[in-house]
């Protein structure tokens, strides 16, 4: 399961209708909890794949470190990252598996058609090598501030 | 010094997230860290020993690939080493097939990377490119009007692996377009041809031929060791058996087909997009759509269709540019023009949808509505006797004087016939009172089809002593006279 807050699930899929028709990216930061990527932060990243920003997203490992450190200096770890597909299903393509590398991170996509987000779905990145590597479909929870207090406490 | 491993990393690592070791290059630092971390190992390093592609290493702020000293640049122990998986992906579109593992187990000798530099050059290709090249698997279904230029280019390129389906022997009226076979390999298998030429062009790729014809018994065991299926193929029941085999078997079906003046082409059975069947689920009646062999082709439009499939595989390997899939590419040859239909792929579509209902492959000439090949073809066939060339070569010179209807076109009749009375196929229902009824007729076409459902017609219009000749003209020339071309 994924949680995250309403502001940064409705940031995440505001970023992809502002680059619409082309692809954003990001990265979700948090904690990972008994199976439950648990989102405190998320961080826009540029998309280096400027050849073909409609359809391809890249962030540069220069700005993964950084966010990255900042991370680390917060507590917080790398739990996952999102991206949009202009004008395609919020669903994981074979680009996007071949190309995921973060196991046991979520991969969440947001639908963005005519420039309007629609759906979001988070995927789980599971197995243990690139050769027997899947994505699995996993719950989105939206939790508010107070609920998470709560939990807290 | 000081190891930052990312998240997925840290199943190996004893979940902590950075690791201390004593090092005096960054080499060192990783060889220290997979030592006490022996898992690490396969995740960051190809069986060769090389960091994977996709593992970037960073020392403190710098990519190590782009350090002058690389990973012998020396470390102090302030530095810190970070580990990071690259972060990519995109919406469907193009279909990457290859995948990095493959990629990663070839390489490319001196005389390779002179022989491909012209693809070197190019960033959309480049080494990697090339690599994911030389690592396909693609599978000709073919070796004729369309596999010509197929193989030959795909040879050419690069594709590591090609293999080739055909049971045929060359034969002259194949070298119209057939351009990987030569005059003197007439009568020679195709199979044994092609390889010829084939690694004549570029002896750094392997051949496996199957010198079979493709059925449902050997499809998915010959596509299993393949990663994309091109189709160059020139009837339905074996259409429809490449796009089921390649659904049930997940791998891409790169489509074309010609006829006359024109020609389609399209990428069918990818994940995402439409298959051969939610464009046609059913086949035509038999006989409605003439093969080439009836119909003619222009010697050059396999060549024009073969290249756009062979540029189609080539995009799926390297996972570059827009594939055609979800669309359908119409050749004009004699307007030059290209058009384009979009394509869907059907829900309810029985072998790539939801609810499939064919999950397994069938007995296709069947499904086309083609019967079964009789081993005695004198044996009647849907009421209509068959008549062997020989058998009609005696009745002439017995005197007997059947009457010969030729359903041909006229312009067939002008390069062969044997004196028939000819009735177009097409206008024969219109013409049919220039035939007597009590007369026996012997009717024939080129090779046998055409002259079956004329016979048919004329059998339901209430002519009793109707004769289909077996073969056609063809058999004609084959068995009683060499001296009447065969076409």
């Amino acid at each position: 399961m994924l949680t995250i807050t309403p502001s940064d699930y409705n940031a995440l899929r505001a970023h992809g209708e502002e680059t619409y028709p082309h692809e954003c990216c990001g990265v979700l930061l948090g904690y990972a909890d008994d199976g439950t990527n648990r989102v405190i932060a998320i961080e826009r990243a540029g998309n280096t794949r400027t050849d073909r920003a409609h359809d391809r997203y890249n962030i540069a490992p220069e700005e993964l470190i950084r966010i990255q450190r900042q991370a680390r200096e917060r507590d917080m770890d790398i739990v996952g990252f999102y991206h949009s597909h202009p004008d395609h299903p919020a669903q994981w393509s074979q680009t996007d598996l071949a190309e995921a590398h973060w196991i046991g991170c979520s991969y969440v996509i947001t639908s963005v058609p005519k420039g309007t987000a629609t759906v979001t779905t988070s995927f789980l990145l599971t197995g243990t090598t690139e050769e027997d590597k899947r994505f699995i479909d996993e719950p989105v929870h939206i939790e508010t501030a107070t609920a998470r207090q709560k939990e807290a406490k | 010094m000081k190891i930052h491993i990312p998240t997925p990393l840290r199943v190996y690592t004893e979940k902590q997230a950075s690791v201390s070791v004593d090092a005096e290059t960054v080499s060192d630092a990783l060889a220290a860290l997979t030592a006490t971390h022996p898992d690490l190992k396969k995740h960051l390093y190809t069986e060769e020993g090389k960091l994977r592609s996709f593992v970037n290493i960073y020392l403190n702020d710098d990519d190590i690939r782009y350090l002058p000293e690389k990973e012998a640049t020396p470390v102090k122990d302030s530095d810190t080493l970070s580990i990071i998986p690259s972060i990519a992906g995109g919406a469907p579109g193009a279909t990457a097939v290859m995948n990095e593992v493959k990629r990663e187990e070839v390489t490319l000798s001196n005389d390779e990377i002179q022989r491909y530099s012209r693809h070197l050059i190019m960033p959309e290709v480049g080494r990697d490119g090339q690599k994911k090249l030389k690592a396909a698997r693609v599978l000709c279904i073919g070796a004729g009007g369309l596999g010509s230029p197929l193989a030959l280019y795909l040879a050419a390129a690069g594709v590591g692996t090609l293999g080739l389906v055909d049971a045929d022997v060359v034969d002259s009226s194949n070298l119209q377009r057939q351009v990987i076979h030569s005059t003197r390999d007439i009568g020679r298998s195709k199979l044994d041809s092609a390889e010829e030429k084939l690694t004549g062009l570029n002896p750094y790729i392997r051949i496996v031929k199957f010198n079979t014809m493709l059925n449902s018994a050997n499809a998915l065991e010959i596509f299993k060791d393949f990663d994309i299926i091109v189709d160059g193929t020139d009837n339905f029941p074996t259409r429809y058996l490449v796009n089921d085999a390649c659904v049930l078997s997940g791998k891409p079906n790169v489509y074309g087909s010609i006829f006359r003046f024109e020609g389609q082409a399209s990428v069918f059975a990818t994940k995402e997009g439409p298959c051969y069947r939610c464009l046609y689920p059913e086949p035509p009646p038999p006989g409605l759509v003439p093969s080439c062999a009836e119909g003619g082709v222009l010697g050059i439009l396999p060549g024009l269709v073969g290249v756009i499939q062979a540029t189609e595989a080539i995009k799926l390997i390297l996972g570059n540019g827009e594939p055609l899939i979800g669309r359908l590419l119409l050749i004009d040859a004699l307007g030059m023009r290209f058009r384009e239909l979009k394509l869907r792929k059907d829900a309810d579509c029985p072998v790539c949808g939801a609810n499939p209902t064919v999950t397994k492959l069938m007995d296709y000439q069947q499904f086309c509505g083609i019967p079964a090949v009789t081993e005695k073809t004198t044996e009647a066939k849907n009421l209509i006797p068959q008549m062997q060339p020989e058998e009609l070569k005696r009745r002439i010179d017995a005197g007997e004087k059947p009457f010969i209807l030729d359903v041909r076109e006229p312009h067939e009749y002008q390069i062969a016939n044997i004196g028939g009375h000819l009735i177009p196929l097409n206008t024969l229902q219109q013409r049919i009172s220039e035939l007597d009824t009590s007369q026996e007729i012997v009717v024939h076409c080129k090779s046998g089809g055409r002259s079956q459902q004329a016979a048919e017609l004329l059998q339901k219009a209430g002519f009793m002593k109707v004769h289909n000749l077996a073969g056609g003209i063809n058999a004609w020339s084959e068995k009683v006279d060499p001296r009447s071309p065969k076409y």
